[in-house]
């Protein structure tokens, strides 16, 4: 019998003022958005900020409170999940543990009266496409966390589904497969074409995944845009501060000439950013800086304040060969962290003396609004220094 | 950039869809049947035993019947009787479970798993058929009082009243104190011990500062039950002819005075509140234990291996305890294959036909057990599952109701429900039989359903826990409707745990004897419990009635090993 490729006809998601509570808490508010056909679509944010509520609304395991979900501009909201013909990857690979691997994934072919003789083809080349011949009659408990993952793409893609939902598929996973994993995951959505919106709470995750990013927190939608677009140009400063890490400093627009926009910080020094970057901000603006730490360098103590260093001491350096992360205490004692991928020009600075930091003016973000509740040097999480972005 | 534009207002869900958020109306449905159900079996029949109780003559609430209860010597004697009698079952019982416990879960020895395994086997025999065996053995012509009189010609009776029925009631519930004890014991993190000692507590100071705190929670929780177990077990007084005491004078005031006496309610609401206060009690303690399971990422140590002296002593004690509590087999087993055992060490002629009475001649009462027991089984089960499964997954209001209703017949006496079930379907006909319902056999069957509904239930819930809800979700997006995945997905991974549930149902509902006794109204009926009860009020049917005894003991044995087996099957390697 000759096998069939997998071929899934993509829809286009719609979501309009989709909200739902829970007991009175609002766990998605008022939510519209389009995902496209093929598109590789996120939902990042998190936990507890509805981006599972979300996905379950659009699996159609859970009834919004109030909006609609549209597939190809056919209203769904409606319609239960087994009739929505989509393929789903949950967060403990839900297997069924009485079943083969085998009869795990034809599941979905059995209740879509499949023709008998197709079956097992179709089992055998979804069990090929994620790298699992020949494991059709092992049971879930006879495999690892890795290969349980599998099993559950298989069986989510093997009926060809419209829409491909995965609900923090990766997260069960030790790291080194996870990482390996994503590649996998991304592979196939390409080779598949098939329109799938991902849940995640993991940045790293959803930058290298995703087309486009929702990024929601408590319930709303703050930012929709491309990976670059979100990392590059946060909405506000929770984006910024969850994707990826940022030192806010607070202050005001002091003169916007052509090109370039000059903010007194509330410590006294002035920082220049550049215009094409920030647009839309007057003199007199209510501001908050946004310093990504690896846009900021050490420089020697002589180095003049002129817009685009702050003067400070260095507290605390730490070597790890590939990068190196320093903690840097401005005049007013706030701290502001420093990662550099030149650790080498870098060991020159000792802890405890003076230092400039430095940085250009087309890396420096403006941000309307006021900054986050100051961070002390305890707080700032040193993984996200370590991810090297 | 791309940050979404204001939407218009986003647009309504109608009402009736509103509605169907919060609610679903099959699961709905099936609650108000279950509800219906629960109500007309449960608290309809408990409901007018209270209420006829507080009742006076001319239908105004009163609570004189209750008062004049504590004015009848007959009644306050009855009470401290059936108090009394719990009280040093309890004592009694302690004294052997606890060496026993400490033995088994502190140390490491040959023959340890055996000595578990016979320690519980008390628990297969039901109370009233171990009764005719330690009569055998302990009673005016028993095997021990003939010892002690021809060796020391010391003259004793020692299943003489009160102190008869605490000995039989001892050898049969002492393995819930075991069961309980030893399970907190091992669960204890011996790390806390060796915090003890690092601190400069040994031995006997240890025990008392650190080991019986943590372990006192369960140990309350097993005495409870066995309290409540002693005051509920009539079928023990019957044997023994003790006829002072709550539940044998419930069933006197119900059978000989009327089914309109008051009394008999009365004596069965003071029942139920003694057999409440335990279970809350319990409960209460049970809460409390958290403490005694702190969890470390070490496995358990083992056990201390014993050598020499200390070796012998064990295992002195746990012969001895566990030989104590299997004198009952014994003597039922050699009583149901004796013709003659009277005034002798041992039966001094050896027969069969004491089974050919029950099999051949009446078998009647094996037939009728394992037929009600069955149907008992069976209901329980469906009603449990269901139950269980809105418990778990249903979205409608009234569940704490519907676990509390469904629970409620474990703190109830047989003898209530017994009492409940006569006066509320006494008045009942079915359609095309011309008979109230309580002459039917199917009174037996709902009885016991009843009754043991709270074990079934239990079994229900601990497999369907294993399920996770995400089983099902995967199983509605792979395209499954509600029913199909119920079928394809659930049912497959509950039925072991489920069937469990029933099984524990059939063997307990088949030597169920305090609402039996209620509610026989003709031999034919009567199942194996009351046969033996029967046979054993003659002194030449006490071999049928061990026979009898040794079927249930049978029956009890295999289902137990059946429940076992099918639970662990139903727990399937499923982890998150």
């Amino acid at each position: 019998m000759a096998e069939r490729r997998l071929r899934p006809q993509p829809v286009e998601v719609s979501i309009r003022g989709l909200t739902r509570r829970f007991r009175g808490a609002v766990a998605v508010h008022d939510l519209s958005l389009v995902i496209q056909r093929g598109e590789f679509f996120t939902f990042l944010g998190p936990s507890g900020c509805g981006k599972t509520t979300t996905l379950r609304m659009i699996a159609g395991l859970l009834e919004p409170d109030a909006g609609e979900i549209l597939f190809d501009g056919r209203a769904v909201t409606q319609v239960p999940p087994w009739q929505r013909n989509i393929g789903m990857v949950f967060q403990n690979y839900a297997l069924w543990p009485h079943m083969t691997v085998a009869d795990n994934v034809a599941f979905g072919l059995i209740e879509r009266r499949a023709r008998r003789g197709e079956i097992a083809g179709r089992v055998a080349e979804a069990l090929r496409l994620v790298g699992l011949e020949g494991m059709e009659g092992r049971l879930p408990s006879q495999l690892s966390g890795g290969q349980q993952q599998r099993v559950a793409l298989a069986r989510a893609v093997v009926v060809e589904p419209a829409l491909l939902l995965l609900d923090e598929p990766l997260s069960n996973l030790d790291a080194r497969l996870r990482v390996q994993m994503r590649t996998e995951l991304v592979r196939l959505q390409r080779h598949l074409g098939i329109t799938t919106i991902y849940v995640t709470h993991d940045q790293d995750e959803a930058l290298m995944l995703s087309t486009r990013i929702a990024v929601m927190h408590r319930g709303r939608l703050v930012q929709l845009g491309t990976p670059e677009e979100v990392y590059e140009r946060p909405a506000d400063t929770f984006v910024a501060d969850f994707l990826g890490a940022a030192n806010f400093l607070g202050g005001v627009v002091q003169s916007v000439t052509a090109g370039e926009i000059l903010v007194a910080l509330d410590g006294g020094a002035t920082v220049r950013a550049a215009g094409a970057r920030n647009p839309g901000f007057r003199a007199g603006d209510a501001v908050t800086v946004c310093l990504r730490p690896e846009i900021l360098n050490l420089a020697e103590a002589s180095r003049p304040a002129d817009g685009t260093a702050l003067p400070g001491t260095l507290r605390l350096s730490t070597y790890l060969g590939w990068v190196m992360t320093c903690e840097v205490e401005l005049a007013g004692g706030r701290l502001l962290r420093v990662q550099t991928a030149h650790p080498r020009s870098h060991v020159r600075f000792p802890e405890g003396g003076l230092v400039m930091v430095a940085f250009s003016p087309e890396d420096v973000l403006i941000l309307r609004e006021n900054p986050p509740v100051p961070q002390t040097a305890t707080t700032a999480a040193p993984e996200d220094a370590w991810t090297g972005r | 950039m791309s940050i979404p534009l204001p939407q218009q207002a986003p647009p309504r869900v109608d009402l009736r869809a509103r509605w169907r958020v919060a609610v679903d109306p099959g699961h709905a449905a099936l609650m108000v049947l279950l509800l219906s159900i629960l109500g007309l079996f449960v608290v309809l029949p408990v409901g007018m035993v209270l209420k006829v109780a507080v009742t006076a003559a001319d239908g105004s609430p009163t609570a004189s019947h209750l008062l004049r209860f504590f004015e009848n010597p007959l009644y306050i004697e009855s009470l401290i009787n059936s108090l009394a009698a719990g009280f040093w079952t309890v004592v009694l019982s302690t004294i052997l479970a606890l060496p026993l416990a400490f033995v088994v879960a502190r140390y490491e020895f040959p023959g340890r798993m055996l000595v578990i395994t016979l320690a519980t086997l008390p628990l297969v025999i039901p109370p009233f058929v171990g009764a005719i065996a330690l009569l055998q053995v302990f009673g005016r012509a028993g095997v021990v009082t003939l010892l002690l009189q021809d060796l020391f010609g010391v003259r004793s009776n020692v299943m003489e009243g009160l102190r008869g029925l605490i000995l039989v009631q001892t050898l049969h519930f002492f393995p819930f104190i075991f069961l309980t004890v030893t399970t907190a014991l091992a669960n204890v993190d011996r790390s806390l011990e060796e915090m003890g000692q690092m601190m400069g507590a040994r031995g006997w100071r240890l025990l008392r500062r650190i080991v019986f705190p943590l372990v006192l929670p369960a140990y309350a929780a097993g005495a409870l039950l066995t309290f409540t177990k002693a005051v509920d077990d009539i079928g023990t007084p019957f044997i023994l002819n003790i006829k002072n005491m709550l539940g044998p004078q419930a069933y006197l005031r119900i059978t000989t005075v009327g089914r309109d006496d008051v009394d008999g309610y009365v004596i069965c609401v003071i029942m139920v509140a003694i057999s409440i206060a335990c279970v809350v009690a319990s409960n209460w303690m049970v809460s409390r234990r958290e403490y005694a399971t702190v969890q470390t990422g070490a496995p358990r140590p083992q056990g201390q291996a014993l050598r020499g002296w200390r070796l012998g002593g064990a295992l002195a004690v746990c012969g001895v305890i566990v030989g104590a509590g299997l004198i009952p087999h014994l003597g039922v087993v050699m009583l149901s294959f004796s013709k003659i055992w009277s005034l002798s060490y041992l039966p001094s002629v050896y027969t069969l036909s004491n089974y050919a009475e029950i099999f051949v001649r009446a078998p009647r009462f094996v037939i009728n057990t394992i037929a009600y027991s069955l149907t008992a089984a069976a209901l329980s089960v469906v009603l449990a599952a269901a139950i269980a499964y809105l418990l778990q997954r249903g979205r409608v209001p009234g569940k704490g109701l519907l676990d509390a209703i469904a629970m409620m017949p474990i703190a109830l006496p047989g003898v209530v429900i017994g009492v409940g079930f006569l006066r509320v379907f006494y008045n009942i006909t079915l359609p095309g039989i011309d008979a109230p319902l309580t002459s039917t056999w199917a009174i037996f069957a709902l009885a016991y359903m009843v009754r043991r509904l709270p074990y079934a239930l239990r079994a229900s819930h601990a497999a369907m826990h294993q399920v996770h809800p995400s089983l099902e979700d995967a199983a509605a997006v792979g395209g499954a409707p509600r029913v199909r995945a119920f079928r394809r997905v659930v049912l497959p991974m509950i039925l072991g745990g489920v069937v469990a549930g029933g099984v524990l149902v059939f063997i307990t509902a088949a030597v169920e004897f305090s609402a039996t006794i209620i509610l026989v109204s003709r031999m034919e009926q009567s199942p194996l419990s009351y046969g033996i009860y029967v046979y054993s009020q003659s002194s030449l049917g006490r071999g049928a009635a061990a026979a009898l005894g040794v079927v249930a003991i049978v029956l009890v044995a295999v289902g137990t090993y059946l429940a076992n087996r099918l639970s662990g099957r139903g727990r399937m390697a499923f982890n998150l």
